[in-house]
């Protein structure tokens, strides 16, 4: 691998592993058990892409639980806390949207990615129409379910710039892939009666920042918890 | 046409269970074997949904990301497990929703294994090998159980909870041979579940009020204690292939019986969890109404969403977007 494309595997790796990580955190927490089992299938699709992309780049666990804060290369987007139900389902919509439409890409090319990324388009497909069908449940469904569907759609808005940020070693036309994913998103959520939300679509760090290893606040609270056990038995194999 | 009297329709129903047929949802039982399948299925469906707490707490710790690849898929299995329950329990003519109340009101159990805390990794590794054991010996036999949807779900389940326990297995075999600081924990976390994993065979058969009639019926094959000792013969060479040990020590061979002999369980905890009094019952139930309470509003929200649209034609999500 060479170095751009390490920088591409660890990117993209990143982004899997921690919204993985925070799709785990609503085991028994679901609002109905069907969502227990669809929340952790695309917790462990992700967890799956994440293995792979990390192995291109060295051990997965050491690169998974030994790096800090800083040193992590996924959108802030993905390390969002989960909030509520919506707000989890936002989330998801904009990056399945994203992963689907950038993996589409990735299959046809010869890069390294190309193979994964044709296995994982296949699961990112189901995730966004998981998340297209909850977006339009949530948003057509009762006063009380819009309004929360709208404000969490509005919350997730500003983090949604930074995915479009060029990745270095992800050779792709990037207006593109923006210009796609903003005409999906407007699609879904005009059909599910919200309004696409109208501010900046960056956050308060410039626009790649958490691909520059710029996070936000609960990011390092979230790896505390992950990297724990691991950290507290140097050396040890599980 | 002869009259059909209900001592015709017993007479049929005893006749198919004492030919080990199968009872199926459209025929008549008694209204008495009806409700202790209900309150045993329903039982054994909320004891897979409450069960998923202890193994979930440890999904964002997991110490590799194989562990927790492996923990996830598992966590995911037992909600389906639930579900297929909930389903089989649906053909006495119950209903999801009520049974999911009972639960939350305290007014049907789950076992009370899961009222214990997951206070290691290494319990992840216990609760595999030793609770999932125990119910795996517990379940194979439902699988000859007389009703039929009841023993095809738990064909499906025994074959998950078999992969489960052996991935608890290999959890705790990894830690023994791992670090002193990893051994240690494993025997810890052995030392902690054993007791609670032979309480869930239930009572010892002289105070099981349900046993009797249930074997009559063919629900249930074995009686609680000959369950206990396969599992207690079973465990015993396990662990010392882990190289770990059981806390009991009258726990030895007895070549008369051809079984082991083991200590005296403390039923008076066993009671007290069951009372309600356990470590985690409350926890337990209180994190299960507050996901169910929270939820509320997506679950109106699908409600609303699927009445409005129900006579549209409209297209999958996918489709209009692609």
């Amino acid at each position: 691998m060479t170095t751009t494309a390490n920088a591409a595997a660890l990117a993209l790796g990143d982004d899997a592993l921690v919204l993985s990580h925070r799709l785990g955190e609503w085991a028994g927490h679901a609002p109905v058990l069907e969502e227990e089992v669809a929340l952790a299938n695309i917790a462990l699709d992700l967890l799956g892409q994440a293995r792979v992309l990390l192995s291109l780049v060295g051990d997965e666990d050491e690169l998974a639980y030994l790096r800090e804060e800083r040193a992590f290369r996924n959108l802030q987007l993905v390390e969002q806390e989960n909030g509520d139900f919506a707000h989890t389902i936002a989330r998801q919509l904009y990056f399945s949207v994203y992963q689907r439409l950038l993996y589409s890409r990735l299959a046809v090319g010869d890069t390294e990615f190309a193979g994964l990324a044709a296995k994982a388009v296949k699961e990112v497909a189901y995730h966004q129409d998981h998340a297209e069908h909850w977006t339009m449940r949530l948003g057509d469904g009762t006063a009380e379910s819009h309004e929360r569907m709208q404000r969490a759609c509005d919350a997730l808005w500003r983090f949604t710039g930074e995915m479009f940020q060029p990745v270095e070693g992800v050779d792709i036309d990037w207006q593109a892939l923006q210009s796609g994913w903003l005409e999906t998103v407007t699609t879904v959520l005009e059909r599910a009666t919200l309004t696409v939300p109208g501010g900046p679509r960056s956050g308060g760090w410039s626009a790649g920042a958490g691909r520059q290893g710029l996070h936000t606040e609960s990011f390092g609270r979230m790896l505390a918890e992950m990297q724990h056990l691991h950290r507290s038995h140097p050396g040890a194999s599980w | 046409m002869t009259a059909v009297t209900a001592d015709t329709y017993e007479a049929v129903f005893d006749a198919a269970v004492a030919a080990d047929e199968r009872i199926e949802p459209r025929d008549w039982m008694p209204d008495a074997y009806r409700a202790t399948l209900v309150r045993q299925m329903a039982q054994h469906a909320h004891s897979e949904i409450i069960g998923m707490q202890p193994e979930a707490n440890w999904i964002t710790r997991a110490p590799s990301l194989r562990r927790k690849a492996i923990l996830m898929a598992k966590v995911q299995d037992e909600a389906g497990h639930g579900l297929y329950l909930y389903s089989a329990a649906e053909t006495l003519g119950t209903g999801r929703d009520e049974l999911l109340d009972k639960l939350h009101a305290g007014r049907q159990r789950y076992s009370s294994i899961f009222n214990y805390p997951t206070l290691t990794w290494a319990d992840v590794g216990a609760i595999g090998w030793l609770v999932d054991g125990a119910a795996i010996t517990n379940q194979v036999p439902l699988c000859r159980c007389s009703y039929g949807p009841y023993a095809r779900a738990m064909v499906r389940i025994c074959k998950e909870e078999s992969f489960h326990q052996r991935q608890g297995y290999e959890l705790l075999l990894t830690l023994s041979r791992g670090t002193p600081a990893q051994h240690e924990m494993a025997q810890d976390a052995v030392d902690r579940w054993w007791w609670p994993s032979l309480m869930m065979f239930g009572p010892p058969d002289d105070e099981s009020s349900h046993s009797a009639q249930s074997m009559a019926w063919k629900i249930k094959r074995h009686s609680n204690d000959e369950l206990r000792q396969r599992f207690v013969d079973i465990c015993v060479p396990q662990a010392e292939a882990l190289g770990l040990t059981l806390p009991d020590p009258d726990l030895r061979w007895n070549e008369e019986r051809g079984h082991h002999d083991f200590g005296a369980i403390d039923w008076a905890e066993f009671q007290d969890v069951l009372k309600g009094n356990g470590p985690c019952n409350d926890q337990r139930l209180t994190q299960r109404r507050e996901a169910h309470e929270e939820g509320a509003w997506v679950r109106d929200a699908a409600a609303a969403y699927a009445t409005k649209h129900r006579t549209e034609q409209h297209a999958k999500p996918g489709e209009a977007t692609a």
